[in-house]
């Protein structure tokens, strides 16, 4: 007698919200290998103390979060140190966020604005309520003691 | 280049889901409206498409466009996909224009969609954030309402805006879609609701804020020749103007304002611009789009407008942006009544001595945000506007300008990276 040809099955089940229609869940999840690329100096820097920028090497633009070439007249750019004190350009604090924020919740982000500096830098503020934070507050960066590479590694406290 | 006309359109219910459609079917039947209201269109007539979705995170289905386009039996007629984030259906619906008035297309169908529901509210605003850069913006706790809610700091700091004159933006939008049965949230809102509602990210609340949705929207473009034959109501459109600006916020540059026709340098001699608090996308785009139609005065000369309020701020962002007030005037501009809809009663006293009526469809805020269709969506509304045809498509009246000749649609994608607007007209 010929063997039955069979598929071998699984006991993994299929978790379902709703039959009509039919809804199931799909999991979905990756670890990219991400390049900070010409921006890597930058984050060096974070692991050193250091809030680097950029200043074009042509028309002298200076650029407080940095790009290797200038947006305003397309040369290159060479690293920048920032002060490591601004003041707060504007703010918000945030009592919702991306699921991946949620647990940090509530959180003050600010854009800092820097003296003598072009543009402006995404940050967070911490160690101010709310109804406290003010335009125009100055502010100093702080930095992790252990460093993970990313752009939290710097944030800013009242000067 | 060619005239282009818009010769129809059609959109499903904007919802917070439609799980029993998929996108394709939300695009057929969006497609099978448009299609009825032209009836001596068929689908041989047609020489191609331009599918507009924001996200295939939101899908979980990459090259969805191909999909729409063999479920609506358009293979194998040329198609792309465009995408630009939030301005994705104002770049699609250019597309298509494009293609007419290149010559390359007699009849071309704009279809966008978006199925926001696939996921929970808060992992699609980590969706939307990754709209951000992710070296640096989006780590530090990237979500847009947070962006936004920081503009609106700036421009209230630099202007004197208030979290009330935002409010009226609520007030407005929701109230209008009262009498829009495809808008998602329909509401008769005080200030105080709106002031009350969940704070989300300081000022902006719940109701400062649109919500996620699943829906489509189509709109067809044709050449003078098939607008004759095909439509006794062709909207032509005169104008289509876009715009960009740096993906980072915080790189926005400190410079001067690209100036409208009825606008002078002496008007912003103090401005640094266009900083966090205005769209210098959103100008360059008003100001191509209004050369080629002609517009020097846009208040004067537009008679309504549909604008991405993705935020009740952003809307007065983009009232100055357009040039239908000077920048710095936007929260005075909704206050002294200029953008209400005539007829409606908001439950507040309005004394207006003009209007220009804002998002007459009820806008973003209240008919939704399925990203792709949305800047599509903004089309159809104001062709059905200028063709007269509101009651027939909506059920009542009550949204219905009369006496309109011209209106324009502006979509906007991420802090303002992409803009487009587009200028309609009554073609009769």
């Amino acid at each position: 007698m010929q063997k039955k040809i069979k598929l071998q099955e699984t006991e993994e089940g299929t978790i379902l919200f709703n039959v009509d229609p039919i809804i199931i869940k799909h999991h979905y999840e990756i670890d990219y290998i991400h390049s900070y690329a010409q921006d890597s100096a930058f984050f060096a820097g974070l692991a050193n103390k250091k809030l680097l920028g950029s200043k074009c090497t042509k028309c002298s633009y200076i650029f407080a979060t940095p790009r290797s070439h200038c947006m305003e007249c397309g040369a290159k750019t060479e690293w920048y140190e920032l002060p490591k004190q601004g003041e707060v350009h504007t703010f918000t604090t945030c009592y919702f966020g991306s699921e991946a924020f949620l647990k940090e919740t509530p959180f003050t982000l600010i854009l800092v604005e820097f003296e003598g500096v072009n543009t402006l830098f995404l940050s967070r503020l911490v160690g101010v309520k709310p109804e406290n934070v003010k335009i125009g507050m100055k502010i100093k960066a702080q930095f992790l003691r252990n460093s993970k590479f990313k752009s939290t590694d710097v944030y800013f406290v009242p000067a | 280049m060619r005239p282009v006309y818009m010769i129809s359109g059609g959109i499903t219910k904007f919802k917070k889901a439609h799980p029993d459609k998929d996108f394709r079917l939300m695009v057929k039947q969006a497609f099978d409206y448009a299609m009825n209201d032209v009836p001596n269109l068929t689908l041989e007539m047609i020489d191609g498409s331009v599918a507009s979705y924001f996200s295939d995170h939101f899908t979980r289905q990459l090259m969805a466009g191909i999909m729409v386009q063999d479920y609506l039996g358009l293979c194998p007629k040329p198609s792309k996909r465009i995408e630009g984030g939030g301005a994705t259906g104002g770049l699609c619906f250019q597309a298509a224009w494009e293609s007419i008035a290149s010559g390359r297309m007699n009849v071309c169908v704009a279809y966008g969609f978006e199925t926001m529901s696939r996921v929970n509210t808060w992992k699609g605003n980590e969706f939307i954030a990754h709209a951000s850069d992710t070296n640096f913006d989006y780590p530090v706790g990237g979500f847009y309402t947070g962006y936004y809610a920081m503009m609106a700091q700036r421009h209230m700091h630099e202007f004197g805006t208030t979290v009330e004159q935002m409010a009226l933006v609520s007030i407005k939008n929701h109230g209008n879609a009262q009498y829009n049965s495809y808008a998602q949230s329909p509401m008769k809102l005080t200030i105080e609701d709106v002031r009350s509602s969940a704070m989300v990210s300081t000022p902006l609340t719940m109701l400062d804020i649109c919500a996620m949705s699943d829906g489509a929207a189509v709109a067809i473009l044709a050449s003078e020749d098939m607008a004759q034959k095909l439509s006794d109501n062709p909207v032509r459109i005169t104008g289509i103007g876009s715009g960009t600006d740096a993906m980072r916020m915080a790189d926005r540059p400190h410079g001067k304002v690209i100036l409208l026709p009825h606008e002078s340098e002496d008007d912003y001699k103090e401005l640094k611009y266009p900083g966090v608090h205005s769209f210098r996308g959103g100008r360059m785009a008003s100001k191509l789009a209004y050369d080629m139609a002609g517009i020097n005065n846009p208040l004067e000369e537009l008679d309504f407008v549909e604008l991405h309020d993705a935020y009740t701020s952003s809307e007065i962002q983009t009232y100055e942006d357009m040039g239908l007030c000077k920048y710095g005037e936007g929260g005075g501009f909704i206050e002294e009544g200029y953008p209400f809809m005539p007829n409606i009663d908001y439950g507040i006293n309005l004394n207006v001595k003009k209007r220009i009526p804002v998002n007459p469809s009820g806008g973003l805020l209240a008919c939704g945000h399925p990203v792709g269709a949305t800047g599509i969506m903004q089309a159809v509304f104001a062709s059905w506007q200028l063709q007269g045809t509101i009651k027939k498509h909506l059920g009542n009246d009550e949204l219905q300008l009369k006496n309109i000749k011209r209106g324009a649609i502006h979509s906007h994608a991420g802090t303002g990276t992409y803009i487009t607007i587009s200028i309609l007209e009554k073609s009769s």
